[in-house]
């Protein structure tokens, strides 16, 4: 459990000592929402139907982009193989990282998310919706993120084939997300994006350590 | 402990790579002719005799294509599946070879059951796409496909690469179940299904039994297909293999 806590504790030191990630990360959240009235026009009842399909999106791609870091640069430098030999089993370092990965990746865009509220003309229930939608479904899209990295992780050029590889799987997610954000409808679409969300969390770490032992030998 | 090595039971010598080479290459050519023969009696029932649809008129004989492709393209992923725990739990080289075959097989015959679909959509739902559960969901298969394929010609090193393949396959294997349920409840449009349900088929004999036919001639088509993959594949494994030691051999003074 100590080794558990301080490789979260060591993920996010680094993340904050190398500045600037996290407010990358947020400002391409932001910027994903803010085109789409360039592409669709600013008419407002059009963006607010279309703001929480949005909003998924731009939180899905975000956390595309910070896939690469989840497991890359511990490749590269040996730390991944010197946690092979840990107390702590490569399923435990992989459900440390996921976690690390969704405080620096997901939480940060939950707490932007009022700024494309505003932009895409949500009203409050609406925004609560998402909010809420966002925090069950973001960690089964970690999670599923972190099994993408890790089958790429000894690619030199897995950057791209980890998104590819990830989307389709990623539907459901999607699916369930934006669903439950209808008044209507919504309330069984949100017990079963939480039921896809924790089926994924829970086999992320052992699949996503499978890979990475694979990958090392 | 004897000190006698325990005979391989039948199963390891058909699938030693050698032996695999001799016994497939003799049953190539009587497959390829037993699944021409189904193929001509399966057309022949499809297309000349076998009735129109009262509704559907003649266009229900895409059908006898089409339904063929889509078995194929859910059982392909099963064989790769198979192949994957092969790979990871016995490590077996047949395993990733049988899996590596079977990925561009799996993706032609999903791409083959879109556009058949889309075809069959025209004149029925008259629009060539709509945004329901099953097609959908095959289109999201295609992708998985493409995705694997992708993934093993990212790989410099084949052996290496195979059991990592084996771990997003069966990874693919846990999420296509709740691809599909996610995506029916989204949209549903397509017609139940019709051919396996409590009560029996939903069609008569005379339609049946082409479909039956052509679902077995494209089985056929697609296990000739995987064994020539196969055979091809343990032979390029094998030239690389050839050529690396001639490199080898090359660079070291003697």
């Amino acid at each position: 459990m100590k080794g558990f806590a301080a490789v979260i504790r060591r993920d996010l030191t680094l993340a904050f000592r190398g500045g600037g990630d996290i407010m990358t990360l947020l400002l391409f959240f932001v910027m994903v929402g803010a085109i789409v009235p360039f592409a669709v026009g600013p008419d407002k009842a059009l963006l607010s139907r279309l703001a929480p399909g949005i909003v998924w999106i731009a939180a899905f791609l975000s956390l595309l982009l910070g896939l690469d870091r989840l497991f890359r640069n511990d490749h590269e430098d040996g730390s991944l193989a010197l946690f092979r030999q840990a107390e702590l089993p490569l399923a435990g370092l992989v459900a440390a990282k996921v976690i690390a990965h969704w405080l620096l990746a997901a939480l940060p865009l939950i707490v932007a998310s009022p700024v494309l509220a505003v932009l895409l003309a949500m009203d409050a229930p609406t925004w609560l919706r998402v909010v809420l939608s966002l925090v069950i479904g973001t960690p089964g899209l970690a999670a599923l993120g972190a099994m993408g990295a890790a089958v790429t992780v000894s690619l030199p050029r897995g950057g791209l084939l980890a998104p590819v590889l990830i989307t389709p799987l990623a539907l459901p997610l999607l699916i369930f997300g934006t669903g439950s954000i209808d008044a209507m409808a919504g309330n069984s679409a949100l017990l079963l994006l939480a039921a896809v969300s924790l089926v994924l969390v829970a086999v992320a770490p052992f699949m996503a350590a499978l890979a990475l032992a694979v990958s090392e030998d | 402990m004897s000190s006698v090595a325990e005979k391989p039971n039948w199963f390891s010598r058909l699938a030693n790579p050698g032996q695999f080479l001799i016994w497939s290459r003799l049953v190539n050519r009587p497959l390829a002719v037993v699944t021409g023969l189904v193929f001509v009696a399966g057309l022949y029932y499809a297309l000349l005799h076998s009735p129109a649809d009262y509704q559907m008129g003649e266009t229900v004989r895409i059908m006898y294509i089409h339904v063929p492709n889509a078995w194929l393209s859910q059982f392909v992923y099963g064989v790769m599946v198979v192949s994957a725990l092969g790979s990871l739990v016995w490590r077996h080289p047949m395993a990733d070879v049988s899996m590596k075959a079977a990925a561009p097989l799996g993706a032609v015959f999903t791409g083959l059951a879109l556009y058949t679909g889309s075809l069959w959509g025209r004149p029925t739902w008259g629009t060539f796409w709509e945004w329901d559960g099953r097609m959908t969901s095959t289109l999201v298969l295609f992708f998985i496909y493409l995705g694997l394929i992708a993934l093993w010609r990212a790989f410099d090193d084949q052996l290496r690469a195979g059991r990592i393949v084996a771990v997003f396959t069966l990874i693919g294997a846990i999420n296509i179940p709740i691809v599909k349920f996610s995506v029916d409840w989204w949209h549903t449009l397509h017609q139940p299904a019709s051919v396996f349900t409590p009560e029996g088929p939903h069609m008569p004999m005379s339609i049946l039994m082409p479909l039956l036919i052509m679902t077995l001639a494209f089985t056929l088509l697609f296990t000739s297909l995987q064994l020539l993959s196969m055979q091809v594949e343990v032979r390029r494994r094998r030239l690389a293999t050839m050529e690396k030691r001639r490199a080898y051999a090359a660079g070291t003074p003697n």
